[in-house]
């Protein structure tokens, strides 16, 4: 218990950890009840409220169908937030298994690194695009593709810090031991790459909502019907001169959680860094 | 040969293969380890203590090629004998940290960062003797009492950065004792701590030596320590053993030049040595550096930085002389 009231002691004693830890709860908790606290459905059309400014009734205003904008932010927070996470989650997990394997063995490095090495010759975007329209403009399409996108990168942050940790003194002392590879690999070496790894998580994050954004924005995203994020960015643009809060909002949203989401995971970097903790 | 002895390397060779070809590292050695003695291998950097240690432990660096060719005999428990250079990397592994345990120099280093103590040093109890992780936990506490770590208790959830050196080197110390080695290689174990704590690790293990009966192979620049925790002692000059012997042996009658002048280096031994002959005694040098490895020498490796050669030690290579229990590799005796 004491551990874990010394853990978040340590994780909000900086300020904007904590305004971003209070953002993102914010955040997926409104995702979650959306539907049941806000008072207009997100999809329910109306056409006399067209584009209405921020008013009392519609706190974001409404967008080119007469759908209230806070409603919807918060309902396309369910797809972005998950789009998000799901990519961040699969990506770490696949490049660090793809690094790890590549930093510890040779024979493994090479072919490994030119696959890696072929993907990120794409630009993300382009690949993003070619994959989500060969695939088909779905959610779990989008998370296909991103997955793909971002996989190398982590491979790459992963190999790099497994090649250097692989050769410290603690690594050989383990292997004097006795200890078998696997062992070595994830019991010593992995824990010695959460922070790189954690760090990458919270970027890719950031990125697959921005790379989701963009996708929808280009049209080949979760498809238009579903509100994301991207989404609402996308068809707002032709209305922006006229109604900037239909693009303001949903970009804020986007920008704001973004940048939690990265601070958020500078803090819990330092928090699993033992070199910072009981030191007082 | 004897048989008893639980560790015996003969004819060892190390060589580092390069695209330029082999360099020889180590050339040929020759050392036995009893049951409960220390053997302490001595020499200066870069005359191959390491590599040999790391050798016997199948260690060597992965990111070059190694060539390694002689015996290294290792008996375990039942005595049956291992050849540790030919073994199956399964097996060598279940040696490894069981049958053999291997003390670093650099205790800051050699501890894992992110890993707490009681961890580190369960995790090798737990692999070799199979016990489950409550068991394990109690025999590493019962470890770091017997390393003499005070609050154990305290010390056992913590990390190796919340501990000083000596502290660390003690965890080192209990995890390598945990699974009751009979061989313990310890790679130059204080020379990075202050001096007042290297006497309190060496006690240290010394007494655990006692309590176990297990043998020690000792590799040090220190000769010091080597005067009072060694029962034998083998001098390495440019990858060789020139001369061999115990302890008492080769510090009253030293034979060989090299190790003539590494006990003149000795600060205390110069103090002493003016006191008994009322003479000031000069503290001495040896001249020169050792010689690169890439070239073979036709004489003796030490004939270039030794003051007393003559032209036979340039021109054949040295035999071994001397009884069998003090040898040296030199020219010199057989000349006078």
């Amino acid at each position: 218990m004491a551990d874990w009231r010394e853990s978040f002691r340590i994780l909000f004693a900086r300020r904007v950890v904590l305004m971003a830890a209070v953002l993102l709860v914010g955040m997926l908790l409104m995702a979650i009840l959306c539907t049941w606290v806000l008072p207009y459905e997100p999809m329910a059309m109306k056409v006399s409220q067209r584009l209405k400014a921020p008013s009392l009734t519609h706190w974001a205003g409404t967008d080119e169908l007469g759908r209230d904008i806070t409603s919807r932010i918060f309902y396309g927070a369910r797809y972005s937030l998950a789009i998000g996470a799901c990519t961040a989650f699969f990506a770490a997990f696949f490049g660090t298994l793809m690094g790890l394997l590549a930093g510890f063995f040779k024979s493994l490095d090479a072919i490994l690194m030119r696959l890696v090495d072929a993907m990120m010759a794409f630009p993300d975007i382009l690949l993003g695009i070619a994959l989500v329209s060969i695939l088909g403009a779905s959610p779990v399409n989008v998370i296909l593709a991103l997955t793909l996108v971002y996989t190398p990168r982590v491979a790459r942050v992963v190999r790099a810090s497994t090649l250097v940790i692989r050769e410290l003194p603690y690594i050989e002392a383990a292997h004097a031991v006795g200890l078998s590879t696997p062992r070595l690999m994830f019991k010593h070496i992995l824990p010695n790459l959460m922070s790189p790894i954690l760090v990458q998580l919270s970027f890719i994050f950031a990125y697959a909502l921005l790379a989701e954004a963009g996708l929808s924005f280009l049209g080949v995203g979760v498809g238009a019907e579903i509100p994301t994020w991207g989404t609402m960015v996308a068809s707002s643009t032709q209305y922006a001169d006229r109604a900037l809060w239909t693009l303001m909002f949903p970009g804020l949203a986007i920008v704001l959680t973004a940048l939690s989401l990265q601070v958020m995971g500078d803090g819990v970097r330092d928090l699993l860094d033992p070199r910072l903790k009981g030191n007082t | 040969m004897n048989s008893l002895a639980t560790l015996s390397v003969r004819n060892l060779q190390i060589s580092l293969l390069q695209k330029k070809g082999a360099l020889n590292l180590v050339r040929g050695i020759d050392f036995e380890v009893m049951p409960g003695e220390t053997l302490a291998l001595v020499g200066e950097s870069g005359s191959g203590k390491s590599l040999t240690a790391l050798s016997i432990m199948r260690l060597l660096a992965r990111n070059a090629q190694w060539q390694c060719q002689g015996d290294v005999l290792f008996k375990d428990d039942q005595g049956l004998e291992h050849n540790l250079l030919t073994l199956p990397e399964k097996t060598m592994r279940a040696l490894r940290g069981h049958r053999i345990a291997m003390i670093f120099q650099e205790p800051m280093t050699c501890l894992n960062p992110v890993i707490t103590i009681g961890q580190q040093i369960s995790e090798s109890v737990s692999l070799h003797l199979g016990l489950d992780q409550s068991s394990a936990n109690a025999s590493a506490m019962r470890a770091l009492e017997q390393v003499e770590i005070p609050a154990a208790q305290q010390r056992f959830h913590e990390y190796p950065h919340q501990l000083s050196g000596g502290m660390r080197q003690r965890v080192m110390i209990a995890m390598a004792m945990i699974c009751k080695p009979q061989l313990l290689i310890a790679d130059e174990p204080t020379t990075a701590l202050d001096v007042t704590i290297q006497a309190q690790i060496l006690n240290l293990m010394a007494r655990l030596q006692k309590d176990t009966g297990m043998s020690m192979l000792f590799i040090t620049h220190n000769l010091g320590v080597v005067a009072h925790h060694a029962q034998r002692v083998a001098v390495m000059y440019a990858g060789q053993i020139v001369e061999q012997g115990s302890v008492a042996d080769v510090f009253a009658h030293t034979q060989h030049p090299y190790t003539k002048g590494l006990l003149a280096c000795l600060p205390g031994r110069a103090r002493q040595l003016s006191r008994q002959t009322g003479q000031r005694v000069a503290l001495l040098d040896i001249p020169g550096q050792a010689p690169s490895m890439a070239i073979t020498p036709t004489g003796c490796s030490f004939a270039p930085r030794c003051h007393s050669c003559f032209e036979k030690c340039h021109q054949s290579l040295p035999e071994w002389r001397g009884l069998p229990t003090h040898t040296s590799l030199c020219h010199l005796e057989a000349h006078s």
